[in-house]
């Protein structure tokens, strides 16, 4: 998925994404497989035997076309920059199941996938497979009942626990089968940390980053005092992760009422940031901005939290500069981004989608989608292959990737409720933090502006 | 017509009673032929616009009563809730505001150029068709491209018009931050793209001004500037009051420029940029509360109809100072 923009659901997604030029090469295999199919009609069904996976194979020889959607970039068939991708997931099943055929379409954004989604959801006409961002899964969640319920004993413990429990419902429904996720760990300039005198090794700014918000704070004080310049990018940006620490920051998980007024630790969170600002810690660069990436490049703030798919993107933005990873994150561990794949409820061949679904996320499938685009697996299994645990990333230093964010996605220990209003409200919140850092309200101007914000959506 | 008037007279006095002649297959086909065809060609415009037009307008209508859940195609009937709400809303007046000074920044500003420049590109220059086609080349380029260039300009810290400004000493001016400076921002966008479009369409019409006009104005001792105000504008009036129309419909509907104004799309965060078109696109596909954006989408019709006809009225009286009552008809002859 590796999306630019995975905060936000709504934001413009300029991303890296490709458009689908592997509808082609899908629909030429398929024409070829059914060609083939055709062929050997009246050989023996030897080869659904060989089906691997967790699943024992459609025995089934009716044929049949599946169609799988997604966006950005699930890894699972096509090419990159550098070429075709090295495992081509889709033909690879189709060569394990003679009689599917799989038309696999790709959505430039995961906007366009989100308003097609919920356009069709109701009365029908999406794929099969349909992949889902944790952005807007708890939108999804609303309709869990129009969902496929892939829950299967046997494909227990094959995710992580916080990844399965975002996507089960109140009846106990599992709607979507975990693709990657977003462990968070801290990046930081390497020149900006030794330019404020402080210890730039990756071990000492783990050590003095291992604490709570607290501790980060007084970190970035310490930092912004001795150098002129905000320590983190922006408070939204820090909002994010301190919101996913939180059992349930803006609803009660029992009646979906709204509590985010009521919320101490909402609040707190509140001041803590909105101090920030007016300590000098945050450089007040919007995320995915213009000024945001030359920042990055620029030294104009010297951490971030940092998913696994971000590493790319400092690179990007910052290709001369000098940067590393902290094994460790404030507060506890924390995810941003990821996805899901879904299975709509009212398509034609919901079994063996189900079943396509399982075995796309199956931790070998989802290790070498990470051996062909770093989506970063949420399989533990998955974590643990070599090909995982033997990533290492140049421009950070040599850093041993692989086994970080695995340690990082083991430290996520919460999956914050997220119910019908939770991005109307988080909205309002990121806005309320803005108009502190541009100066347009005070801190109690602003929070009153939320509460009159909040108010208006019960 | 005039082949059915014999047939009208009276029966012929005396003798047995004359029949009226029947018609005759052919005539009766020619007779629907005149009757129904006209009809018939313009069917397929009004079958595509009912289906893809009128029917959205009307469910729009429909939906707009009620708290609409689009997934499950089904909603309550609420009266006037979602207009009560919309109406009362703080975001709706800011992006009612925001819409008008964005489309009065925009509009007066890019017709007032537009029309100069047809007015120079309607002289006898080198290289005609060079330097027309190059007035269109922004109108070309997706209004996301246009974006994209623009608010690397605008950025609030490493633009290119504050590193400018730095540079002379003045400080930055805080685009993404500030009321006004967004709007005129968000404005010069729409104006790059659509000024040359609009220069364009009002230099057909002032080549179909004839030159003899001009040349017995010359003869009368009227200067440059005077043959524009009183041969080119008057005689361009028709095309000047559509490109005014067309343009204030556009104005009011901004919305690619805003919504790529920041990486966020919704406006600002103190709703400094957010438009009506955007609003109502939030209240739709970001709250999901498509009862209330379809409200939204009527109160945006009405505004554009009622501001629409103020606006021909306006114009009409306007550029026809001059000739007050018989404007009617001079856009008759001129056409």
């Amino acid at each position: 998925m590796l999306t630019t923009q995975q905060y936000g659901h709504k934001g413009v997604n300029v991303s890296l994404s490709r458009r689908k030029t592997t509808l082609g090469f899908a629909a030429g295999a398929a024409t070829l497989a059914l060609a083939l199919a055709g062929c050997s009609d009246s050989s023996d069904p030897e080869s659904s035997s060989t089906a691997g996976g967790t699943d024992g194979g459609s025995t089934s020889e009716e044929q049949i076309t599946l169609t799988l959607a997604t966006f950005n970039q699930f890894g699972y068939s096509g090419e990159s920059e550098g070429g075709d991708y090295q495992y081509d997931l889709i033909a690879e099943y189709e060569e394990l199941h003679p009689n599917v055929d799989i038309v696999y379409n790709v959505a430039d954004t995961s906007n366009t996938a989100r308003e097609n989604f919920f356009t069709k959801l109701g009365p029908g006409g999406l794929a099969d497979v349909e992949a889902i961002e944790v952005d807007w899964l708890p939108e999804a969640m609303q309709y869990s009942d129009l969902l496929a319920d892939l829950s299967n004993s046997e494909l227990d413990g094959r995710w992580l626990q916080w990844k399965t429990d975002a996507a089960t419902d109140k009846d106990g429904r599992l709607i979507g089968y975990g693709t990657d996720i977003g462990p968070e760990a801290i990046c930081y300039n390497v020149d900006a940390i030794d330019a404020a005198g402080m210890d730039s090794s990756p071990e000492a700014m783990a050590a003095a980053l291992d604490g709570d918000w607290d501790n980060f704070m007084a970190l970035g004080k310490q930092y912004s005092d001795a150098t002129g310049k905000g320590f983190f990018e922006e408070t939204p940006a820090i909002l994010q992760a301190m919101i996913g620490q939180l059992e349930a920051p803006y609803e009660s998980p029992d009646d979906d009422s709204i509590i985010a007024l009521d919320n101490a630790d909402v609040k707190a969170m509140y001041d803590t940031l909105t101090q920030a600002t007016a300590d000098g810690i945050s450089a007040g660069l919007q995320q995915w901005g213009d000024d945001w990436a030359a920042g990055m490049a620029n030294g104009d703030f010297a951490v971030m939290p940092c998913p696994s798919w971000m590493l790319g993107v400092i690179a990007g933005n910052a290709p001369d500069g000098n940067w590393a990873i902290a094994d460790a994150f404030p507060g506890g561990g924390g995810n941003w981004g990821g996805s899901y794949l879904t299975v709509p409820g009212n398509g034609a061949n919901v079994e063996a989608a189900t079943e396509f679904a399982a075995w796309l996320t199956a931790p070998e499938q989802q290790a070498k989608a990470f051996a062909n685009v770093g989506a970063f697996p949420s399989q533990p299994e998955a974590s643990e292959s070599d090909a995982v645990q033997g990533a290492t990333n140049d421009f950070f230093g040599g850093a041993e990737t692989g086994k970080i964010f695995t340690e990082r996605a083991a430290a996520v220990a919460v999956a914050p409720y997220k119910g019908a209003h939770y991005f109307q409200v988080n909205d309002a919140m990121v806005n309320a933090l803005r108009r502190v850092e541009e100066g347009t309200m005070s801190a109690d101007e602003s929070w009153a502006q939320f509460e009159s914000d909040v108010e208006a959506l019960g | 017509m005039t082949t059915t008037t014999p047939q009208t007279q009276a029966p012929a006095p005396g003798g047995h009673e004359r029949r009226r002649a029947p018609l005759t297959w052919r005539q009766r086909l020619g007779r629907l032929d005149v009757k129904l065809s006209p009809y018939l060609y313009i069917a397929p415009f009004w079958i595509v616009f009912a289906l893809v037009g009128l029917f959205p307008i009307v469910y729009t209508a429909v939906i707009s009563f009620q708290d609409w859940d689009l997934v499950r195609n089904t909603g309550t009937y609420t009266g006037f809730e979602n207009f009560q709400f919309v109406l009362q809303d703080r975001e709706f007046w800011l992006s009612l505001r925001n819409t008008f000074s964005i489309f009065l920044l925009s509009s007066v500003p890019q017709i007032i150029i537009a029309t100069f420049i047809a007015a120079m590109l309607d002289k006898n220059i080198r290289a005609k068709t060079f330097w027309r086609m190059g007035v269109l080349l922004p109108y070309v380029v997706a209004p996301v491209a246009v974006a994209l260039i623009f608010s690397n300009m605008f950025g609030d810290r490493y633009g290119l018009i504050n590193s400018v400004l730095n540079d002379f000493g003045i400080d930055s001016i805080r685009w993404h931050v500030d009321v006004i400076p967004s709007h005129f921002a968000i404005a010069t966008m729409v104006n790059f793209r659509w000024t040359g479009y609009n220069a364009l369409i009002l230099l057909a019409a002032m080549q179909a001004i004839p030159r003899d006009l001009y040349e017995a104005a010359a003869i009368d001792g009227a200067g440059t500037v005077r043959r524009f105000f009183s041969v080119t504008l008057p005689q361009i009036r028709p095309t000047m009051i559509f490109v005014i129309i067309t343009s204030t419909i556009g104005g009011l509907q901004i919305f690619d420029e805003p919504r790529m104004y920041d990486t966020n799309g919704q406006g600002g965060s103190n709703h400094q940029w957010e438009t009506i078109t955007l609003y109502l696109y939030n209240m739709g596909w970001v709250d999901f509360d498509f009862g209330r954006a379809a409200a939204v989408a009527w109160i945006l019709f009405i505004i554009i109809v009622a501001f629409g006809l103020l606006n021909f009225v306006i114009t009409q009286r306007f550029i026809a100072s001059d000739t007050g009552a018989k404007a009617p008809k001079r856009k008759k002859v001129s056409q």
